[in-house]
């Protein structure tokens, strides 16, 4: 078996060493009631390289891949460019290999780059800190929520309509169990979102309100009244941000007064990936900080004198504070947040800020396109990269003919809102720089031909 | 906001010059010191390429970005040096054996990383059409049905995104399944003072409240303690197996029939699976639910912190209560199960733990080591775990304490204490003069109740030679932790740093990079 380096010879010499007579004397502690005989029945047994691979490969090709059609699907997940030095470094074994920087002394390397990516997620989510990473923006966003109801000690979370559907859905799931009561409505094709309507929602009771920003439907909007709203109400607003690409052309949440900033970082770095691994961004004020759940890396020197990375502020943490921690994150997504900062790194503000354009001119040439197909109307006012379509008619089965011809049209609200039939129609469409002139020429003719 | 345009200067504040002679660039040879990106990048430097935008009219309404960001760019070549340059600062697997107990750092094969960068897993979208995504789901559902058998248990949920997620997904079941059956009164979850800290903050956070179940002088759960503890008022157990001693607890089956009776439900902390795959199931021990982590039995790269993966096996009792989604099969088409098509089948599940369906790139990593090893091979990987850890415990057991040695073989990991170090001496100096000799230290003070706990798991992945030379290494250390050399006292003296000033980080937190202070001019 070839990643297994002992031989019959060695597993002799040191079970003699041990003073075993085979390996079951290593095994006694187990009830016999409970021991298996031999490998677990009704599974195969080992197989070469080759044949895993073949395995694999032929699994693989059951999918359709993004980048062989003309493509288009966002909500909450995005495809970019990812350049080959990123995928490249975060192989390097010293960093694919390593755990958890726990012995800073050798682990500078993830150390300095986790300092850095905090800087970077601060710097680009307008906030004064940020932590070395959550497992993605769903469990970041519900993260926000109990660390506004640590800071607040209140229980009522106003959630926008514009929030992703899933991050509902997960804020639904953990408030059940930590008694947190919600308000939310579904998002509606009519207005310009529901940024203004929430602020009667907000009162002396108020834990927090939780916006997207672009929101699912794409749409942008000013934060600054809500966060006003809710500061005079001594209440918090946690902004959530999908596509973190978006902050290289809109304001960012915090230079609007939002508490916390949270974020999916996928789009920078990590790819697609069927939805995982990904990685969260958690930003906040700074005087929030003893608040913020999972790992934090700060600055310090060593014996020596010479600057140095450590973690810190460990007494949030469950390893130290058990049943009174901030949360019980531990593995969060560092590679995942190594690929993001590499990828930051690579853009710098000038790419970001032509990556953001050339996102926004391809989404508003796409828009126009699309709003001329016959039937077809755009919902969004403002928008990023992502837009959302009113086809006249039940969008999913339309995505499902699309995707039959070749096409993968966008996600439609049918599928992220089943038995919301006001939101039926919808179609969100996100249009990167990944999206060529052909790419939506083919998508407007064959969205004209399924339509027609 | 300016970011450093001038180039990095390294600062030589090295004291103690007699033995430090320092270089003018702060290097020494081929372990070179490294700036940060916002000491060496510009604002105007990128190493990225993008289409130029086509003329458009902006959609932002007023909410365009105006000010700086403040954001650092390098070209490519520097991009590359400036990474592979602090890899070099890390330890890693790769480089050596790396005993961290209870984490299970074993090789990472490279054909995984091969797999999962193929396009058809790595470029899909989560929210494609589901048939386009059959491979995808044939994934999941082929790694679930590897979890479940090797588990001997009736479910899994393949979603929550680490071990401590899974620890949540479990606890959420059995609370979910307290409140079906009218119970909502059971509040307590008994978790061994041994348990890891997720076990406690997991339970808190569900809402239940957590007491403490002493370890007995063999280093196992206190079985009477426990059964004790039982009543109404308990919703079950969050237990380790093998513990966090690196035993096995041979009562949990016993302890398992007492929950059941005493209608709880019995959690196991499955992060030391890679002790028994192939040898045990857990299912035929009682279990009602066990977290794996993908990270640590089945391989997939720590990268640092991460991305883990925390499927959760389920017993038939809690199947019911599992969260969504997950991939069910009909005729040879895989379905996502998600909200919409839940049913009255499983109208019970607690909801929706993450965003998307779980962490797919693990997956198919997880899958591909799986295949590779095989149901003998899996086996094979777990008798060599615990082979090589007993190996290591009887190898040191002379020179180091071993509080647990005498009650018989440990499983995949060797217990060490304090007790045998000169007065003055702490395991963090063994810890940090095990770097000096070239490998990682192993898991120290964890657990927490063995006094100066030396925690080494060496994983099945370390030939024969590489343990003799790290027990070599430990025992040169140990012998001179007993003797009192100073020098050890202020170890590594060859790492890239020296001790690092822990207290001082944690008083002045400095987060995030900040622009220095400009110097003032000196007066004249």
């Amino acid at each position: 078996m070839r990643y297994l380096p002992l031989t019959e010879h060695d597993r002799r010499d040191m079970l003699s060493v041990i003073g075993a007579g085979s390996i079951d004397d290593l095994f006694v502690d187990v009830p016999e009631a409970a021991r298996l005989d031999g490998p677990v029945r009704d599974l195969p047994n080992h197989a070469s390289e080759l044949s895993v691979e073949r395995h694999m490969t032929a699994l693989a090709r059951k999918n359709t891949v993004a980048g062989e059609v003309p493509f288009f699907l966002g909500a909450g997940a995005y495809r970019h460019h990812v350049p080959a030095s990123v995928d490249h470094l975060i192989q390097r074994g010293e960093f694919l290999t390593a755990y958890t920087p726990y012995q800073p002394e050798i682990a500078q390397g993830t150390l300095q780059m986790l300092f850095e990516f905090q800087t970077q997620v601060a710097r680009l989510l307008g906030t004064d800190v940020a932590n070395a990473s959550m497992y993605d923006g769903s469990t970041a966003c519900w993260e926000a929520i109990g660390m506004a109801r640590r800071i607040t000690k209140r229980g009522e979370v106003v959630l926008s309509s514009g929030l992703h559907p899933h991050y509902v859905s997960v804020a639904q799931t953990m408030a059940k169990y930590t008694g947190d009561q919600l308000v939310y409505s579904t998002p509606n094709l009519d207005d310009a979102g529901d940024f203004a309507s929430l602020l009667d929602y907000v009162d002396g009771d108020t834990s927090c309100v939780v916006v997207q920003y672009p929101d699912i439907l794409g749409r942008i909007a000013d934060l600054k009244p809500l966060a006003d709203a809710c500061h005079a109400n001594k209440a918090l607003l946690i902004a959530v941000v999908t596509e973190p690409v978006a902050l290289g052309a809109i304001r960012s949440p915090g230079e609007m007064d939002a508490d916390i900033v949270v974020g999916e970082g996928q789009s920078l770095g990590v790819g697609l990936q069927f939805g995982g691994p990904y990685v969260g961004l958690f930003g906040c004020k700074e005087k929030y900080v003893r608040q913020m759940p999972g790992r934090l890396c700060g600055e310090t020197v060593d014996a020596d004198g010479r600057r140095g990375f450590v973690l810190t502020l460990s007494t949030r943490e469950q390893h130290i504070r058990r049943e009174k921690a901030t949360s019980n994150i531990c593995t969060n997504s560092g590679l995942c947040a190594l690929a993001f900062s590499i990828h930051m790194t690579l853009l710098g503000e000038a790419g970001l800020r032509q990556l953001a354009a050339t996102n926004h001119a391809n989404a508003v040439a796409a828009a126009e396109r699309l709003a001329q197909v016959p039937g077809v109307n755009l919902v969004n006012d403002t928008f990023f990269n992502e837009f959302t379509l009113d086809l006249g008619r039940e969008a999913r089965p339309i995505v499902r003919a699309l995707a039959e011809r070749g096409v993968l049209a966008g996600v439609s609200l049918g599928r992220l809102y089943p038995g919301e039939d006001e939101l039926a129609n919808g179609l969100i469409v996100a249009v990167t720089e990944t999206v060529t002139r052909e790419d939506i020429d083919a998508l407007a003719t064959a969205l004209e031909e399924v339509l027609a | 906001m300016s970011i450093n345009q001038s180039g990095w200067r390294p600062e030589m504040t090295v004291k103690g010059t007699d033995t430090a002679a320092p270089t003018f660039t702060g290097n020494k040879a081929l372990m070179l010191e490294e700036a940060l990106i916002f000491e060496i990048g510009s604002s105007e430097t990128t190493g990225v390429e993008v289409a130029e935008p086509v003329a458009a009219t902006s959609r932002f309404g007023d909410l365009a970005r105006t000010a700086p960001i403040g954001l650092p760019g390098l070209s490519e070549p520097e991009t590359v040096r400036h990474y592979t340059r602090l890899s070099r600062q890390n330890y890693a697997i790769d480089l050596g054996l790396f005993p961290l107990g209870s984490c299970t750092m074993k090789h990472n094969p490279r054909l995984n990383e091969k797999m999962a960068r193929l396009s058809g897993f790595a470029d899909v979208h989560p929210l494609q059409p589901i048939d386009t995504v059959q491979g995808a789901l044939g994934v999941i559902h082929q790694l679930a049905h590897w979890l479940v058998t090797l588990t001997g248990m009736h479910s899994v949920a393949m979603s929550p995104k680490a071990g401590a997620h899974g620890e949540l997904c479990g606890i959420l079941a059995i609370k979910a399944a307290l409140e079906a059956k009218g119970e909502g009164q059971r509040r307590i979850i008994l978790v061994p003072e041994s348990a890891h800290g997720t076990n406690p903050a997991t339970a808190a956070f569900a809402g239940f409240a957590v007491e403490d179940i002493p370890a007995t002088a063999d280093g196992r759960v206190d079985t009477n303690a426990l059964i004790a503890r039982l009543g109404p008022d308990v919703a079950g157990v969050m237990i380790t197996n093998p513990n966090t001693c690196g035993l096995f607890e041979r009562d949990l089956k016993t302890i398992s029939d007492a929950v059941h009776a005493a209608g709880g439900y019995v959690y196991c902390d499955g992060a030391n699976f890679n002790a028994i795959v192939g040898r045990v199931r857990p299912g035929d021990l009682g279990v009602d639910a066990m977290h794996i982590n993908l990270h640590k039995t089945f391989s997939t790269p720590h990268g640092g912190g991460g991305p883990g993966s925390g499927p959760v096996v389920f017993s038939e009792r809690l199947t019911a209560f599992a969260p969504l989604p997950f991939v069910e099969e009909q005729d040879g088409r895989f379905e996502l199960v998600e909200e919409e098509n839940a049913g009255e089948h499983h109208a019970q599940s607690f909801g929706r733990m993450v965003a998307f369906h779980g962490q797919m790139g693990m997956f198919t990593r997880a899958l591909t080591y799986i295949l590779s090893h095989g149901a003998d091979g899996l086996r094979q990987v777990a008798e060599d775990a615990v082979l090589n850890a007993n190996y290591v415990l009887r190898s040191l057991e002379d020179v180091l304490d071993a509080p647990f040695g005498k009650a018989g073989p440990c499983m995949h990991e060797a217990l060490f204490s304090d007790a045998n170090l000169a007065d003055g001496f702490s395991t963090l100096d063994v810890a940090k003069g095990l770097i000096d000799e070239g490998f990682h230290p192993m898991t120290v003070y964890f657990p927490l109740v063995v006094h100066g706990a030396m925690l080494v798991e060496p994983t099945e992945t370390e030939s024969k030679a590489a343990l003799d030379q790290f027990i070599g290494a430990l025992r040169s250390v140990a012998e001179r932790a007993k003797a009192g050399d100073a020098g050890l006292k202020s170890a590594p003296h060859f790492a890239p740093r020296a001790r690092l000033d822990e207290t001082l980080a944690a008083r002045k937190p400095k987060l995030v990079w900040k622009e220095p202070a400009p110097v003032a001019q000196a007066a004249e």
